[in-house]
């Protein structure tokens, strides 16, 4: 059986979706054996390829280089997964939106907080625009599947990957659906939070 | 002018990034630039937030060093407050530190620059990872990958995720660490020991295997800056901000990150977000400096730990007193592992962390605050203003990554120079050109930031600090 494609994009967002992928720790030896990894930040491909089976989108498409490249992932993907909460709603990347759109934003990092007043870097072919809205991956092309979370966490991805990859469908566990840690007794002895079933030696 | 080589993206750094090597006609090497091409705002977006959301704001700047904002930002809040925070409270944040220090140092060594010193540069670039690495050697890639977990469990122990825990706070922290916890650090803490050194024994043979990249991976010679401890050893949460001279010299020492706007300046150029801190009092052209590892290691007197001080003995055998080599940060990333180790195993037993007072409680006292920390990339600023009800009038944050620009810049141009020999330029070539990027391991998520604009130079300099060549942009 030809081995799974699988590929992760990062758009505009912290990378800690991908961090938190790199958090299925010996998960990733597994991996190594039954996928090929054909696109990521972790890999040194530079074009997203053709007939991938499985792409983690992380991040809110921001600028005009990821508007172009998430038509390129959607037509060349089978399965996209909309990856953390900046690709599911935009997030903080999404934050500036109500500030008036990218060049107020612009100004005060590059000219206001300046000392002495800044340029603003013009957008070229090498420094790509900014789109006046940040805009959540679904806004702009299909998805697949949401996987919450700022980030979600690495036992989350691993469940969905699992599912994802022997074609099965996808049924999280309520702990994978709420998080935010309210309601929830924080580091009180003998209960700290999801840690001791995650990360006790196996 | 000759032709435009653009390598994008450049890939395994914790960015989005491209280079640029401009070649003349005669296919020798006009310019090379590093670019960074991502932008968010949160210089903006943070105006008009409560103060208390400001570390959990911040830590989303970066999925790779989030502690490094929680501390900043909670220290910038702590003046704010006026307030000395708890005793344990600081061991606390200082725990938490080192156990981000130890992951994001293995994740550079072994998942991002691991498949390029331990595969070879000019390796299968399709195996070229972390996943190649796995079906290579695979108990390399279970070291790698289990010392970095370690780093994230103390994390995750203490803030209840591994990822931006919503935890450090101004005045203090919002949680402890429990028995069940640090019992568990202690059973790992013999294999995080035995990977350290296994990995330093394994970077002192590949310093023989690369002496060409030893010598062009951005070799030359650049002021540094980072914290110290009051004694001169090594420091990574508080201290003086020290900057010293290519020689060894210290320029400046100051217990108060306030002055830090008259020792440091930032360009803009125009085709990268990422600004360019220099030394002010030397200017753009003499002023480039470097921070992070191995500004640390040059920096301090001693590591301040048994294990860590004897590696530090035999880096400066192996190399010198000041170490100028960018490949060497590799190098002083592992030794500052094993400090963080021997530091850990410390403070986990230390008496003070059984205290249950962990805030101290103040309202706004004062209506601007500085917050310093050592990112595991280099020296973090977060300076704030607030009105008188902590919402944030001003936020200004100098970034660990963008400090090494200028660095950056020049390490990319010696190299093409180094290696680009015709119009024929091999793939194991143009990686190099990022494997230099990678040694400063540059989290580029941090490092969109900026004040100020200059013309940007270039400069190539030779082993004995020549300037052979400069470039100039306006």
């Amino acid at each position: 059986m030809a081995r799974l494609r699988l590929a992760t994009v990062w758009l505009g967002g912290c990378s800690g979706c991908h961090m938190s992928f790199l958090d299925m720790d010996e998960y990733l030896l597994e991996l190594a054996e039954i996928v090929d990894v054909v696109f990521s930040p972790l890999v040194d491909s530079k074009t997203y390829p053709e007939g991938v089976d499985v792409v983690l989108v992380e991040g809110a498409i921001c600028n005009v280089e990821h508007m172009e490249m998430i038509h390129r992932v959607r037509s060349n993907s089978r399965v996209l997964i909309s990856f953390g909460d900046c690709a599911v709603t935009g997030n903080v990347s999404a934050i500036r939106n109500v500030l008036g759109g990218a060049l107020p934003v612009l100004k005060c990092s590059y000219e206001e907080r300046s000392d002495p007043a800044g340029m603003i870097p013009s957008p070229n072919d090498i420094v790509p625009q900014l789109l006046d809205r940040v805009v959540p991956v679904h806004a702009v092309v299909k998805v697949d599947l949401f996987l919450p979370g700022c980030p979600p966490s690495g036992p989350m991805i691993r469940t969905a990957l699992e599912k994802v990859l022997a074609g099965e469908t996808i049924d999280l566990m309520e702990h994978h659906l709420s998080f935010g840690g309210y309601g929830r007794p924080r580091n009180s002895e003998g209960s700290s939070t999801a840690s001791s079933s995650s990360t006790a030696p196996s | 002018m000759g032709q435009r080589i653009v390598i994008d993206p450049v890939t395994r750094i914790e960015g989005h990034a491209k280079i640029t090597i401009q070649l003349n006609d005669d296919y020798t090497v006009a310019d090379a630039r590093f670019h960074v091409t991502e932008f968010r705002g949160f210089e903006r977006f943070c105006e008009g937030r409560p103060l208390w959301e400001m570390p959990g704001l911040t830590a989303r700047i970066c999925g790779i060093c989030p502690v490094s904002h929680l501390i900043a930002s909670a220290k910038a809040g702590d003046a704010i407050l006026s307030v000395r925070i708890p005793p344990a409270a600081e061991k606390l944040r200082r725990l938490m530190n080192l156990g981000q220090i130890v992951q994001s140092h293995a994740l550079s060594f072994f998942h991002l620059s691991g498949p390029d010193l331990l595969l070879g540069f000019d390796s299968d670039p399709t195996k070229r990872n972390v996943f190649g690495l796995a079906q290579a050697d695979r108990e390399t890639a279970r070291h790698g990958i289990r010392l970095r977990q370690f780093g994230q469990e103390i994390i995750e122990l203490l803030g209840g995720k591994k990822i931006h825990p919503d935890w450090c706070v101004p005045g203090g922290v919002r949680g402890l660490l429990t028995d069940s916890a640090r019992d568990h650090l202690k059973h790992r803490l013999p294999e995080a020991f035995e990977t350290a050194r296994y990995a330093l024994d394994l970077i002192k043979r590949l310093l023989d295997r690369y002496p060409d990249e030893v010598a062009a991976f951005g070799n030359f010679p650049t002021l540094y800056l980072g914290l110290v401890a009051p004694d001169g050893s090594w420091e990574h949460y508080d201290g003086l901000l020290r900057i010293m001279s290519s020689e060894g010299t210290i320029l400046a020492e100051t217990p108060d990150a306030s002055g830090y706007r008259d020792l440091l300046s930032e360009a803009v150029q125009s085709d990268s977000y990422l600004k360019s801190p220099y030394y002010r009092p030397l200017g753009l052209a003499e002023g480039m400096y470097r921070v992070g590892p191995l500004a640390r290691l040059n920096l301090c007197d001693r590591m301040g730990s048994p294990l860590a001080d004897d590696e530090l003995i035999e880096y400066r055998q192996r190399g010198s007193r000041i170490v100028s080599s960018s490949f060497w940060y590799h190098y002083a990333r592992l030794v500052e592992i094993l400090a963080c180790l021997e530091r850990i195993e410390e403070l986990i037993d230390d008496p003070a962390l059984g205290s249950n007072h962990l805030r101290a409680q103040a309202g706004v006292n004062s209506q601007e605050g500085i917050g310093v920390s050592e990112a595991p990339r280099g020296t973090l600023f977060h300076h704030y203003t607030v009105d008188e009800n902590g919402l944030i009038r001003s936020v200004n944050l100098i970034i660990a990554t963008g400090q090494n620009n200028l660095a950056m810049n020049a390490a990319v141009l010696q190299i093409a120079r180094h290696w680009i020999k015709g119009p024929q330029i091999p793939e194991g070539v143009l990686n190099r050109l990022e494997a230099g990027i990678r040694a400063f391991d540059p989290c580029l998520s941090c490092s969109t930031h900026a004040i100020g604009q200059m013309p940007i130079l270039v400069q190539l300099i030779a082993p004995d600090g020549s300037v052979l060549d400069e470039v100039r942009r306006s």
